[in-house]
């Protein structure tokens, strides 16, 4: 089989948008489902070509704003929250963990690391967070459990640290009588934005993304955030009926009015579209984020 | 002796606003991890919430012996080992395949372009894979039936309801999500091998295909064997939200789709069966920590600098 440099690129490019095409139609036939008329889908199917396109989904989103403008407000807040909670955790324990003269240092570094290799499960942890800490039903129990910081951040940065900030560095600060403290946010933080703006970009999408917390640690539905609507509408089509107040007094009509497919993907639209429109912006940095975690 | 303990103080003056920092991490540590771990006690117990998880009764490994005399315990053993080395063998194959091909493309505005919307499936929460999905298969509306089977003559099928296409759909699921992502992986670690290699190879007239038999692949080699070993290690975890979200939650197909993740989450949330699901999560933890050990031991043994440790 003899491919010249020629064929190899005709292949290469075949094959290659071929498969970006297939990473990319899911979406537009999430997109065009949410626009099309609940008949055309209930005749044909979700299709890339329906009869009739309608607004009328995207109507009845805006019927229920406050439900979802509030699920919305919860899910931005959580991940901006958990975002910046999260670096800020990371850093200040991968910092010491970074300098070798600090005592106990490997000690430390490996109860991190440690965490990476067990642990004890859902059920404990469950247990753990809803009888002692009482997390159930609370904003908390979206930010908290498992999210919050994980080791393998710790020891990126850690690993960061190590590399990137010259010793002397510290020491020659030290020498004129900077604290620790002080060090560490003056000088050895603004030299890290590289590192810390990767793990920021994957702690926000994880966060944005989270359905897991909302649909184990709560089942008040003032507290949920878009993800969790999705995951509870998924269990229970009727979701956002049986929770509005709007649809008034013909409920049992409203209902059957519902054109509850293509407000499905409508609610899953408004879900992925803030990431797909930042991800121009960002996308450089997630791409070359992939790798520094890769090779640790 | 009394210089020891002065040193020793003097220690802790100089090194304690470094400490103070470490404690909110520490403190997350010990939550969210380590109490857990001690918490897989609750496994040899008969948990009853009037008395508290500590009031509870022992009753050793009886909640091991329950689980393991249901026909789950294989089920699930078996769809989880499975899964994950369908996965790890495909997904190595087609991430090394296209990051092969990205390199050859030359132009940097195209390969960019490539390596941006490869990655998006990795972007997306499983809640809105599971939509996707439903679009793809639902009975009435779905893409399959509606548009595609059509297309070829073949009757609409009941996918939700037939556990035999299942392997199948989680498989092309699974690597629609993630190949994209470790493709970029691979195509790092070619990227730097040295191009006086194919310069070489060149001159003497090699094609193509035997510069990626004969210098690519065996170069990046090592990274392959690293990546494979440490998929193997979490062999036995797999991704809830592929097997919770993307089959609905559907019970007839469970014997196709029930792994070891999503029977924990039923026992413990559906069933509210916490002996069986804490012993599955033991079960889980137990194994999963010993084949992690073992991968890492193989990785030692073949190449010193890729072990984690």
């Amino acid at each position: 089989m003899a491919l010249d440099h020629k064929g190899i690129r005709i292949v290469a490019n075949t094959v290659l948008s071929l498969f970006a095409a297939v990473c990319l139609v899911p979406f537009a036939l999430l997109i065009i489902s949410s626009l099309s008329s609940e008949a055309s889908i209930i005749q044909n199917g979700y299709s890339f070509f329906p009869k009739e396109f309608s607004l009328k989904a995207y109507d009845y989103l805006w019927l229920h704003h406050l439900e979802l403008g509030r699920a919305y407000g919860i899910t931005v807040l959580i991940t901006v929250v958990g975002t910046a909670v999260s670096l800020a955790i990371t850093s200040m324990l991968a910092y010491p963990l970074s300098r070798r003269d600090m005592p106990l240092a490997r000690f430390w570094t490996f109860i991190v690391f440690f965490t990476l290799l067990f642990n004890g499960g859902l059920v404990p942890t469950y247990l753990i967070y809803t009888q002692i800490f009482d997390i159930k039903n609370t904003l908390f129990g979206l930010l908290v459990p498992g999210l919050l910081m994980s080791g393998f951040n710790v020891l990126l940065v850690r690993t960061f640290f190590l590399t990137s900030i010259p010793p002397a560095l510290i020491e020659a600060a030290s020498i004129d009588g900077a604290g620790e403290i002080k060090i560490f946010y003056r000088i050895v933080l603004p030299l890290s934005l590289p590192i810390m703006a990767t793990i920021g970009l994957f702690q926000a999408i994880t966060y944005w993304n989270d359905w897991f917390n909302g649909l184990i640690y709560l089942t008040d539905s003032r507290l949920f955030g878009i993800q969790t609507i999705l995951t509870k509408m998924i269990m229970d089509i009727q979701f956002l009926t049986s929770n509005s107040n709007a649809a008034g007094s013909g409920a049992g009509q409203a209902i059957a009015q519902l054109p509850s497919t293509s407000v499905r993907m409508a609610i899953a639209a408004i879900g992925v579209l803030p990431i797909m429109i930042a991800y121009p912006f960002f996308q450089k940095y997630f791409v070359k984020g992939i790798t520094i975690g890769a090779v640790k | 002796m009394g210089l020891t303990t002065r040193g020793r103080w003097n220690k802790i003056a100089k090194y304690w606003p470094l400490m103070l920092l470490m404690v909110p991490g520490l403190v997350y540590l010990l939550i969210n991890n380590y109490m857990p771990m001690l918490g897989m006690f609750i496994a040899f117990k008969n948990i009853n919430f009037t008395q508290g998880i500590f009031g509870s009764e022992w009753v050793g490994f009886k909640n091991f012996e329950y689980l393991f005399k249901t026909s789950d315990a294989y089920i699930i053993t078996r769809n989880t080992i499975l899964y994950n080395a369908v996965f790890i063998v495909l997904g190595t194959i087609l991430s090394i395949a296209f990051a092969i091909l990205l390199n050859e493309i030359r132009k940097k505005v195209l390969s960019r372009f490539y390596q941006s919307v490869i990655v998006l499936p990795h972007l997306i929460s499983f809640v809105v894979v599971g939509y996707l999905a439903y679009a793809a298969f639902s009975m009435d509306t779905g893409f399959m039936n509606k548009t595609i089977l059509p297309m070829f003559g073949i009757e609409p099928i009941s996918w939700y309801t037939e556990p035999k296409y299942w392997p199948y759909i989680l498989t092309v699921i699974h690597l629609w999500k993630s190949v994209g992502f470790s493709c970029i992986v691979y195509l790092a670690s070619i990227i730097s091998i040295d191009t006086e290699y194919y310069e070489a190879a060149t001159l003497d007239g090699a094609s193509k295909w035997m510069q990626i038999r004969t210098i690519t692949i065996p170069l990046i080699t090592p990274v392959i064997v690293m990546l494979t070993l440490l998929s193997i290690g979490r062999i036995f975890y797999s991704d809830f939200g592929l097997f919770y979200q993307v089959p609905m939650n559907t019970g007839a197909i469970s014997d196709a789709t029930n792994v070891i993740d999503t029977y924990v989450y039923r026992g413990l949330m559906v069933m509210g069966d916490i002996g069986m699901a804490s012993a599955a999560g033991v079960y889980q933890s137990i194994v999963g920590f010993v084949l992690v050990l073992g991968a890492n031991y193989i990785v030692r043994k073949v190449n010193r600098e890729n072990a984690l440790f």
